[in-house]
């Protein structure tokens, strides 16, 4: 794909005049970092990170029985979402396999008319439209706001302090994974206190027009308090250390959520699309998602193979140096009897075996 | 250090060829276009002395926190000689990729390979091109 063909968030002409090395992520030019994924982490765990997540999808949907469709495609319950909560669940095959992760919100206007709202991974955008207008009761409107919208996330201890300087009303009272309708820089836009780094911090979504200032805005905040516009690069290492699953690596249609270590996302006592099969599978046979930990300086990468003397055991998913920790990490899957905590592995070092320890997940928790 | 009598590979090595006791030896590092795209440096695998390699072939891997690469033998021969002070110190490649920034000596068994080399102009123009 050339770049000519990529898309581009609104926030695209910042990043390139801003020193954003941009980078084709699933078909969306993108600043994999600006200075150095390093500086760009440890801004985020000791101050704040800007990060333009425009790429992902924003759906809307509108009228009664959204949240029950909903509620018939993700493996959590979300059919009884208060007004202002959000809930992570994972989309599945009839089969089992995932089709993606999402958050799904229950939100109210300003008229205090509820309505749906679902984040969806910026790849599996077209995927996951199909799955639910293929199932799109009459009565309900699907509306896809990724384009004519932006999403910021604010991440890191001084999150909540830099986005209040731009929304009009307290946030500090949403609590974890709520979100609202607010006003951001006197325009009209979303609040919610989620994000994917580990920290503390809230994810803005404003109309696409609005974009530029509302970012240069943060940014100015954020750099007096030592924060930076974060890159996809520190994006992934901040995941990893948290870890959180990322779709295409620990999460993809070949599995399930059974070995994903994914049990808080799971609620068996409504019915959706793969549940049958999920039910049906000994889950005690499976792969065991484990947090590695590398007793060398070389860093595993997704995809080396994992041994235990001459048998593969299994495959990194994720992995890199941990700016935290300043040790290389990783995770992967295992077959479940080398998945206990202490067992040592070896990696696949690209034809070198090097020794790994399993440790608990995750490998960063924020005090 | 002057970059103006090095050579470049496209895989972005730089070479720098001298005579010692009627033999050819090129010492070899990385450019600092390749370091600055590297960026966060975490490893650095040196090749082992006594080596022969064949230009062309990896003799070596560097490791950022994004990915690991690559080092390529620009030459062949064998290496006489490896910067062990270097893979401690992989931060100072930022300030000095041409200098104490050198990886490895190789004494050339044949200089045919040179000719596929770049002088930093050419070297320049790749890159630029590659943006």
């Amino acid at each position: 794909m050339t770049t000519e063909t990529l898309k581009k968030t609104p926030l695209y002409d910042w990043h390139a005049a801003n020193g954003g090395r941009m980078v084709d992520f699933t078909g969306w030019s993108m600043p994999v970092q600006y200075t150095s994924i390093i500086d760009e982490h440890n801004a985020t765990r000791n101050a704040v990170g800007l990060f333009d997540v425009s790429h992902m999808a924003r759906f809307r949907f509108d009228g009664a029985g959204a949240l029950e469709l909903i509620d018939g495609l993700v493996t959590r319950k979300v059919a009884d979402l208060k007004p202002g909560r959000i809930r992570y669940g994972l989309v599945c095959k009839e089969d089992g396999g995932i089709l993606d992760d999402i958050l799904t919100y229950h939100l109210q206007d300003r008229q205090g008319k509820s309505y749906t709202w679902m984040v969806v991974n910026a790849g599996n955008r077209e995927k996951i439209a199909a799955w639910i207008n293929a199932r799109l009761p009459e009565e309900v409107t699907f509306t896809d706001y990724t384009e004519k919208t932006a999403m910021i996330a604010v991440q890191g201890p001084r999150a909540m302090a830099i986005a209040q300087e731009l929304i009009e009303g307290d946030i500090s009272e949403l609590k974890y994974y709520q979100g609202r309708e607010a006003t951001i820089l006197c325009h009209p836009g979303l609040v919610s206190r989620t994000g994917y780094t580990g920290e503390d911090g809230v994810e803005l979504t404003v109309p696409a027009e609005n974009a530029i200032s509302v970012w240069e805005a943060l940014h100015v905040a954020a750099a007096e308090v030592g924060g930076h516009a974060v890159g996809l690069g520190a994006r992934d290492t901040l995941r990893l250390e948290a870890a959180m699953p990322l779709y295409g690596h620990e999460l993809s249609e070949e599995i399930t959520p059974l070995q994903a270590g994914l049990g808080f996302a799971m609620s068996w006592d409504h019915e959706f699309i793969g549940k049958v099969a999920l039910e049906a599978i000994d889950k005690d046979s499976l792969p065991v998602r484990v947090g590695l930990v590398m007793q060398d300086k070389r860093v595993p990468r997704e995809h080396y193979p994992l041994y235990v003397g001459d048998q593969q055991v299994g495959e990194v998913t994720s992995g890199s140096q941990s700016p935290t920790l300043g040790m290389p990490i990783a995770m992967g899957y295992v077959a479940p009897q080398f998945s206990a905590e202490g067992t040592l592995i070896d990696v696949d070092v690209r034809g070198k075996r090097l020794a790994a320890k399993v440790v608990p997940l995750p490998f960063y928790k924020r005090k | 250090m002057s970059t103006d009598n090095l050579l470049f590979a496209k895989t972005h090595e730089w070479v720098k060829v001298e005579e010692s006791d009627g033999a050819k030896i090129a010492t070899v590092g990385i450019s600092a276009h390749a370091i600055e795209a590297l960026n966060d440096l975490v490893y650095l695998e040196l090749p082992e002395v006594g080596k022969e390699v064949t230009a062309g072939e990896s003799f070596g891997e560097i490791e950022s926190v994004k990915a690991v690469s690559d080092i390529y033998a620009p030459v062949s021969g064998e290496v006489i000689e490896a910067n062990s002070a270097l893979p401690d110190n992989l931060d100072s490649l930022h300030e000095d990729a041409y200098d104490n920034g050198w990886i490895a000596k190789i004494k050339i068994s044949d200089d045919s390979a040179l000719a596929d080399l770049m002088d930093k102009a050419g070297y320049d123009k790749m890159c630029a091109e590659e943006g």
